[in-house]
């Protein structure tokens, strides 16, 4: 179970997935190394989603193989759950529940839970831990469902669209706490179609569009003259 | 069980934060016991307090069972908690486990606090058949919780959630009496074969003395199981 520094953290090798007679993920190949940030970027639809579902286990390919910390999600839930940390996009808590108590709550999920108040301070939400949920603003919630994310101390994390909805100061504070993360050692598969987001903080991104991966590299090899530009011709049906 | 012992104490205190579930499942029975009480009224003979006791008691039920736990289910579908969940160690059963723990918890409690109301306030004697009695009110709240399930199961929303809890109420009731406790001899027949119809007919039987009527816990026990059964077919976890 231990893993080698420079080993592979994700691998996904011919991952397919069709719902009815429409093709999600047609034959999807990445491998993601530990400590690594990986960008997944596409447009809505894309695939990005179905390839999250796969990896955290709550979809079954229909073909193809699916490695995570070593571990096969379907077969090996249990154990995954223990190392993959997941946000995922527009995931809610009940409006009552505190700061505090939800990081309480979700601490007792684990079996090595990181310090809380490390956490909240991390996170700069250590003012806000007897808050309730529906009185945080829209950059707390989110540094919150982090938070949650984070508090398993997993090895691996899946952030999905985490800055969507912010303001250009709270998205570059979460820029910045991403940073710190990976330099905790925790490997990031990181989805978003901001192309600043993923230039700013990716390794190497891969690019989907219908399913597919179009382009897989380092956003400055895939980038001429922008990786902004590079996603347009590659995703825009009406230039390519 | 660390997991289910914290998502039951996370769940009990949300529900603490909601005052007016407080107010319609707890209080709101009390209060509809104490005016019947203080009424004084008789139907042939038997004061209403005795006879609206057993009616407020299935009127718990249906508010926490079927009104409240479909509208939480389905909140927590629709703001992504379950799938969330579903990510962590604790998974999504074990929260829907612990709505039903709660809700079941706070059911009890009330019954007993309706008893006290009768017993202190106005003298209605407490159940001469108590084991008999704690059956139908087990068996009673089980099936509201069962059908509160099953609606949570498939409604999209909380909305439409809510809405079917509260059409579902006035069948319910009706047949419990809480409109009509004198009820005609066809409308109680029929009211037999309906959860509440039964539950407020063995309550009535274990608290003059009798067993709960076999027929009454098979209806009850047949809501529960078929309604649960298709509560877990059915179940829509996003």
């Amino acid at each position: 179970m231990t893993m080698n520094a420079g080993s592979t953290a994700i691998e996904v090798a011919g991952l397919r997935k069709a719902y009815g007679r429409k093709v999600a993920l047609d034959d999807v190949s990445f491998s993601v190394a530990e400590g690594e940030i990986f960008g997944l970027l596409g447009r809505n639809g894309a695939g990005k989603s179905t390839t999250v579902d796969c990896l955290a286990g709550l979809r079954a390919p229909d073909q193809g193989r699916i490695r995570v910390g070593g571990l096969d999600p379907r077969r090996d839930h249990r154990e995954l759950r223990q190392l993959l940390g997941v946000q995922l996009q527009e995931s809610q808590l009940p409006d009552k529940l505190t700061v505090a108590e939800a990081m309480r709550l979700y601490a007792s999920f684990y079996r090595h839970p990181a310090g809380i108040a490390g956490l909240l301070a991390m996170l700069d939400l250590d003012e806000k831990r007897n808050t309730r949920y529906r009185r945080l603003s829209g950059g707390q919630k989110q540094r919150l469902s982090i938070a949650l994310a984070l508090i398993g101390q997993p090895r691996i994390a899946i952030l999905d669209e985490l800055t969507t909805g912010l303001d250009p100061v709270a998205r570059r504070d979460s820029w910045q706490l991403i940073d710190d993360i990976r330099n905790t050692g925790v490997t990031i598969l990181l989805i978003t179609h901001l192309m600043t987001e993923a230039e700013r903080l990716c390794d190497r991104v891969a690019i989907m569009r219908d399913g597919r991966i179009v382009a897989l590299g380092t956003p400055a090899a895939l980038g001429r003259p922008t990786l902004e530009d590079a996603f347009v011709a590659l995703t825009d049906r009406r230039v390519s | 069980m660390n997991m289910l012992k914290m998502l039951t104490l996370t769940e009990a205190r949300l529900l603490l934060r909601e005052p007016l579930a407080f107010f319609w499942g707890v209080a709101f029975p009390m209060v509809l016991l104490t005016v019947m009480g203080l009424s004084a009224g008789r139907i042939d003979g038997v004061s209403l307090v005795a006879i609206y006791e057993p009616i407020v008691i299935a009127f718990i039920s249906v508010a926490f069972g079927v009104q409240g736990i479909p509208v939480q289910i389905a909140s927590y579908r629709q703001g992504r908690i379950l799938r969330r969940l579903a990510t962590t160690p604790a998974g999504p059963v074990r929260v829907i486990g612990a709505q039903l723990i709660v809700s079941l918890a706070v059911i009890f409690i009330a019954t007993i606090g309706v008893l006290a109301v009768g017993r202190l306030g106005f003298g209605v004697p407490l159940p001469r058949r108590p084991w008999g009695f704690a059956l139908v009110v087990i068996m009673s709240a089980a099936a509201m919780v069962a059908i509160g399930l099953l609606i949570g199961a498939v409604a999209p929303t909380a909305r439409s959630a809510g809405a079917a809890g509260a059409v579902l109420f006035f069948p319910l009731m009706y047949f419990a009496g809480l409109w009509t406790p004198q009820m005609s001899a066809s409308a109680r027949h029929i009211g037999q074969f309906t959860p509440l119809g039964a539950t407020t007919q063995a309550l009535g039987d274990s608290m003059s003395g009798g067993w709960p009527h076999p027929a009454a816990l098979a209806v009850l026990g047949g809501c529960t199981l078929a309604c649960a059964g298709l509560a877990a077919r059915f179940f829509r976890w996003e």
